[in-house]
């Protein structure tokens, strides 16, 4: 039995000597505040205080507790309080994963130095990863900068601390974090190869073996084992038959009885490696197998934009640049690795774990089970990052099956190495082309291809093949374009979304080639970009007029900084610009939101909210436009939802659309339930709407009249008055040459890198992003810029750091993904053309804030060396031989 | 059965590894990422040992194994050993520097150990105890190749010992990754140098990360001999280093780079101990 001190209580438990402590805290004591990442000490979220200094709970022996005291999250110290309210004034958690390692580490720092200075903070929490904020909230939380009192309640515009933030300075409850009475272990048996037959032993004698609750295989499978988020496309198993097309493809599933240690050590199955595609070259070459019997040439999909005549206007064209570049798989890296439960309610399937697409989890469960969507209930967990990942169903059909067979509770955690490899990754690009502009510096055309490696399975690879060619000219004004991109399966791990969806490397491509026509036009980087600006009529490479745009706008703030910037000639110094334009919402399809509002008869306001927020913010910001429109008080809105049983379909949380489309249809509901009311008494639309008790008052001009809620009858959701609102965005399918109009709203943004090269060793130092982005409106300031410097991080690690490679960087420490010295300074300058389509005039910012960021950081190493990178990430020893060949 | 035994002597633990030989457990954070739910096999957890913990003088100093990063890097400690202490502040974040030891550096024998280049710049020896007694190796002879080391299985690292004649001069530590914190070495280097009169009398340079085992070389030291501390940097040449260093291509970099790196940064290293 070891005894010691928890929180200042004394506990005993009867863990194995060398168990880990984040197993006596969460599975012997129940306190699951502290959060399992990787267990191997290289995230830091399972963060706590052993006889007061932090340490990984993860790599600590439940013995090594004997007699001492341990300090977790759920911790009731009065400093850990007063640093809780700081990172919620601050905005300092997003998906709340990583906080309370966070909060811990901060803790041992402020114990040791009351005011500790940014680099004392940095070494202090260097050992938490955080792959949402991009630290400096943090940094500001923790050095407490004294904002003034926390906001509670404020409509639009006013910078709310998040309504859900409570939790998450409190150890939110995540996926991992629910375990249902006697539930079953779920552990998938995965393709150690990347293509590989496999045949298995005698799964009914394994499905025998004492702990073993049952084995499940693809014939266990009801439905249409095949899954996808775009239907036409759906592809993938959710268990696979022979042969497994991927490394960390699910072949099998174990189900393990409580109290089990889940061991796999003699599943019985023997592989059969085979000869795998591993790159979009050899599954293109000549006679190379197919990967999937319906599509040629290993093709999935090529998406194209053809106007005017580019080769004939490269050819007139003054000056013409051309080059290509590389990007790599890049890793998601969440904090969270996929977890959820599933269990039978009656007849109802329920699966609660982390999503960003509960009703497409829904829908692609229910196919696969052969059940009717209305019996799957999906209820999102807190979610720890997802950044387009979790928008694919992971687990769900998984423990699913496992529920739905067995009548029991189940559970499925993922490990690190599970989630790294067997989850959708950023397409590796292939890109090449040329642009041109005329003597003056205006382009006058672009012509693009790009080849996108899309792994083994379909996931999201039309939609970034259809995404590129209509960005890839930037915000710029393009008379001639010819894009064309495609996706090529191979044994790869499968390509999905991530935050851009292709548009982050295409942007690579055409803003560095952007410099380097800059250069031989004579012109300023800065200028050259602000002179070919997209405006309001100009039309897009697909026809379209734009409307509200914000380029320009945020290119000329960022003038004042570029010429400080420029001015400090500093040797090694480097600056660099580039400009992101992103169409908000499913490209040329429909993605309509349905939001509910209801006012009880007990008088509480009711928001149905059905977006699932993943850390970006839309359960504040869609209560805040539905207060704004209501006309109540934000701290009268009780939120519900996300749970595909209880709130309307708000789509997915994706393509930077909640701000936008569901917020639309928050909008619209409050303004129906504003109407209702202002019928019912009257009155005209400038009254004035308070709500105290049970009765609702509605004054106009001086005259006051009242509706006690109770005593009108419930209506058909049970609310005394009660309204939904559905919006759907305006946009055309595309033609063949790509032409329509693929979004009804573009965001815009800008961003400046100030860096230094070090010319010896090829190492960057970064010194300062300046960061402008066209918001139309910004609902809540402070969660803008919070989206603006996570992105950015995930930028610098794009650029720098981040490259994933099947069975080589696996986890966290082979993995890099930057680290709270990795970010520096971010200056956020929130710029406002309102787009008559948003709400209040409101666009998306989510994807559009990491667009820029890699691309100004290879200008800016360029304008530092003169060295041309074409290959990401830009690790030293590529930065050192660009310098090399540059000489 | 396995057994987990975490005795307060180290007789009990010299005892109990002549019994059976057992997986040796310090902070754990070497070990822990390689195994499951919990550690398999027959434990011996060093951490309760009074005197396998600390820094104590006596001929020279002796930092007993289960000294942990932190205690380093917040010890009083003589100029010479700068750079191990600017090692113990970059091994992994603050939650390994404070639960991880710089005994189990040494016994993981990564070839990107952060401890180890600055030891071989202090001549450092390890003291081991097995059921013969006690027995002092010098680094340079423990370190076998990539995680391999002279240490029988029946033995246990119990001090690292920095001989007097080594507590001189003033040293310094670089190292090189691909992020800020939390990051393997992709190179790094050590140097404790002793100025005389405006001349250098002593030099000591190792380097980690480019061979299975972090190198010292002598041929670069000796040409240091002698110079002033002021031109002493730009006599590091790669030529110097060829022979020692056996650097490899891996997801951090390429072989060639880490060559060229590798005299930088030892440039750097003595630039930064005689400044």
């Amino acid at each position: 039995m070891i005894r010691f001190t928890l929180n200042g209580q004394p506990v005993t438990c009867d863990a194995d000597p060398t168990a880990r402590l984040t197993t006596v805290l969460r599975d012997h004591l129940g306190l699951m505040g502290t959060k399992v990442g990787c267990d191997a000490g290289d995230c830091g979220a399972c963060t706590v205080l052993l006889n007061g200094a932090q340490v990984c709970a993860c790599m600590v022996p439940a013995a090594r507790t004997a007699g001492g005291e341990v300090e977790t999250i759920e911790s009731q110290a009065l400093d850990l309080d007063r640093l809780r309210q700081a990172f919620l004034r601050h905005g300092a958690a997003q998906c709340g994963i990583c906080t309370p390692g966070m909060l811990m580490a901060g803790m041992d720092l402020l114990r040791r130095v009351p005011a500790p200075s940014e680099s004392q903070v940095q070494d202090a929490l260097g050992g938490v990863l955080c792959r949402c904020t991009g630290y400096r909230k943090i940094i500001a939380a923790i050095c407490d900068t004294g904002l003034p009192e926390p906001i509670f309640t404020g409509g639009i515009g006013t910078p709310v601390q998040r309504l859900d933030g409570e939790a998450k300075v409190r150890g939110d409850n995540f996926g991992a974090d629910h375990i249902p009475d006697g539930a079953l272990t779920v552990v998938a048996v995965r393709s150690p190869h990347a293509h590989a037959s496999f045949r298995f032993g005698d799964l009914a004698d394994y499905a025998q073996r004492p702990g073993v609750a049952g084995v499940f295989t693809a014939a266990d499978i009801p439905g249409r084992n095949a899954f996808g988020v775009i239907p036409a496309f759906a592809d993938q198993p959710a268990i696979a038959e022979t042969p497994a097309r991927f490394r960390g493809e699910c072949v099998a599933l174990v189900a393990f009885k409580a109290g089990t240690e889940p061991d796999l050590t003699d599943f019985p199955i023997d592989w059969q490696p085979l000869a795998a595609l591993s790159t979009p070259a050899e599954a293109e070459s000549l006679g190379a197998a197919q990967i999937h019997p319906d599509r040629p040439d290993n093709r999935l999909i090529e998406g194209r934009v053809v106007k005017g005549d580019a080769a004939q206007a490269l050819a007139n064209s003054a000056h013409v640049v051309s080059g290509a570049i590389q990007t790599g798989y890049v890793e998601h890296a969440y904090i969270e690795p996929e977890a959820g439960t599933a269990w039978m309610d009656a007849d109802t399937l329920t699966i609660r774990a982390c999503t960003q697409a509960p009703v497409m989890d829904r829908d692609d469960t229910a196919l696969i089970l052969g059940l009717p969507p209305e019996r799957v209930r999906i209820i999102p967990s807190a979610v720890g990052g997802g950044f387009g990942s979790k928008l694919d169903v992971s687990l769900q059909p998984l423990i699913g099956l496992v529920a739905l067979k067995t009548g029991l509770p189940c559970r499925m955690v993922y490990s690190r190495t599970e989630s790294m490899t067997s989850t959708t990754k950023r397409h590796p690009a292939e890109m090449q082309g040329q642009i041109g502009c005329d003597a003056d510096g205006r382009i006058t055309a672009l012509a693009f291809e790009g080849r996108f490696n899309t792994g083994a399975y379909a996931s999201w690879g039309p939609t970034v093949a259809n995404r590129v060619p209509v960005h890839v000219t930037g915000p710029y004004l393009t008379p001639n374009v010819t894009a064309r991109a495609r996706a090529i399966h191979t044994h790869g791990p499968v390509s999905g979304a991530f935050r851009g969806f292709g548009v982050p490397q295409a942007a690579l491509w055409q803003e560095t080639l952007f410099d380097q026509l800059a250069d031989k036009a004579g012109l300023d980087r800065l200028e050259f970009r602000i002179l070919n600006a997209i405006c309001d009529g100009d039309a897009t490479a697909t026809g379209q007029v734009l409307q509200a745009t914000g380029i320009k706008p945020c290119l000329t703030a960022l003038r004042p900084h570029w010429k400080r910037a420029l001015s400090e000639k500093v040797p090694g110094r480097g600056v660099g610009i580039a400009s992101c334009w992103y169409g908000c919402g499913n490209t040329s399809l429909p993605n309509p939101s349905t939001i509910r509002i209801g006012l009880s008869q007990k008088g509480r306001v009711v928001l149905h909210q059905g977006a699932t927020d993943i850390g970006q913010g839309s359960n504040t910001v869609i209560a805040q436009i539905a207060a704004q429109a209501l006309g109540l008080p934000l701290d009268q809105i009780t939120l519900i939802g996300p749970d595909t049983m209880l709130t309307p379909d708000a789509g997915k949380t994706s393509a930077s659309r909640q701000t936008f489309v569901s917020g639309r249809a928050a909008k619209a509901a409050a303004e129906a339930l504003r109407s209702q009311i202002l019928r019912l008494t009257n009155a005209g639309t400038s009254a004035s709407l308070s709500l105290e008790g049970a009765v609702l008052t509605i004054t106009e001009a001086g005259a006051r009249r009242q509706i006690p809620l109770a005593s009108l009858p419930p209506d058909t959701h049970g609310y005394a008055l009660s309204a939904d609102a559905t919006y759907d965005p305006p946009t055309s399918a595309l033609d063949a040459n790509g032409q329509g109009t693929p979004y009804a709203l573009y965001g815009y943004g800008a961003q400046m890198v100030e860096l230094e090269v070090d010319r010896a060793l090829g190492t960057v130092r970064l010194l300062k992003i300046t960061a402008a982005h066209d918001v139309g409106c910004a609902i809540n300031p402070q969660l803008a810029t919070g989206q603006i410097e996570g992105g950015i991080a995930q930028g610098i690690g794009l650029a720098l750091m981040e490259e994933y490679l099947p069975g080589r960087t696996e986890n966290l420490h082979d993995y890099l993904i930057p680290t709270i010295g990795d970010v520096p300074r971010i200056d956020s300058l929130l710029i406002e053309v309102p787009d008559p389509e948003g709400p209040f005039g409101a666009k998306g910012l989510g994807e559009h804030v990491l667009i820029p960021t890699a691309p100004a950081i290879l200008n800016a190493i360029r304008h530092a060396t003169g060295a041309t990178l074409t290959c990401v990430p830009a690790l030293p020893h590529r930065i050192l031989a660009a310098l090399e060949a540059n000489r | 059965m396995r057994d987990y035994a975490r005795p307060q002597t180290l007789d009990e633990a010299v005892g109990l590894m002549a019994q059976t030989p057992r997986r040796i457990l310090a902070g754990g954070t070497d070990l822990y990422p390689t195994v499951g739910r919990r550690i398999d096999g027959d434990i011996l957890d060093l951490t309760a040992i009074p005197a396998l913990c600390g820094i104590t003088q006596g001929d020279g100093l002796r930092i007993g194994a289960c000294t942990t990063w932190t205690m380093i890097a917040e010890a009083a400690l003589p100029p010479a050993l700068c750079a191990l202490q600017q090692a113990a502040r970059q091994v992994g974040g603050r939650q390994v520097q404070n639960m991880g030891t710089i005994g189990g550096n040494l016994c993981n024998a990564s070839p990107a150990a952060d401890g180890v280049p600055p030891l071989l710049a202090l001549d450092a020896v390890v003291e081991l105890a097995g059921p013969l007694g006690l027995r002092r190796v010098p680094l340079t002879q423990l370190l076998i190749g990539p995680r391999q080391t002279l240490r029988a299985s029946d033995e246990i690292l119990t001090a690292v010992i920095l001989p007097a004649s080594a507590l001189t001069g003033r040293s310094a530590f670089v190292k090189l990754g691909a992020r800020a914190y939390l990051v393997i070495s992709i190179a790094m280097a050590a140097a404790r140098i002793q100025v005389e009169n405006g001349r250098i009398t002593g030099a000591a340079l190792a380097v980690g990360a480019c061979s299975g085992v972090a190198q010292r070389l002598p041929v670069a030291e000796a040409a240091l001999i002698g110079a002033k501390p002021v031109d002493a940097p730009q006599l590091v040449t790669p030529h110097d280093l060829a022979g020692a260093l056996s650097p490899i291509d891996d997801i951090r970099a390429t072989a060639l780079y880490r060559r060229t790196a590798a005299a930088e940064l030892l440039r750097r290293a003595i630039a930064e101990a005689v400044a």
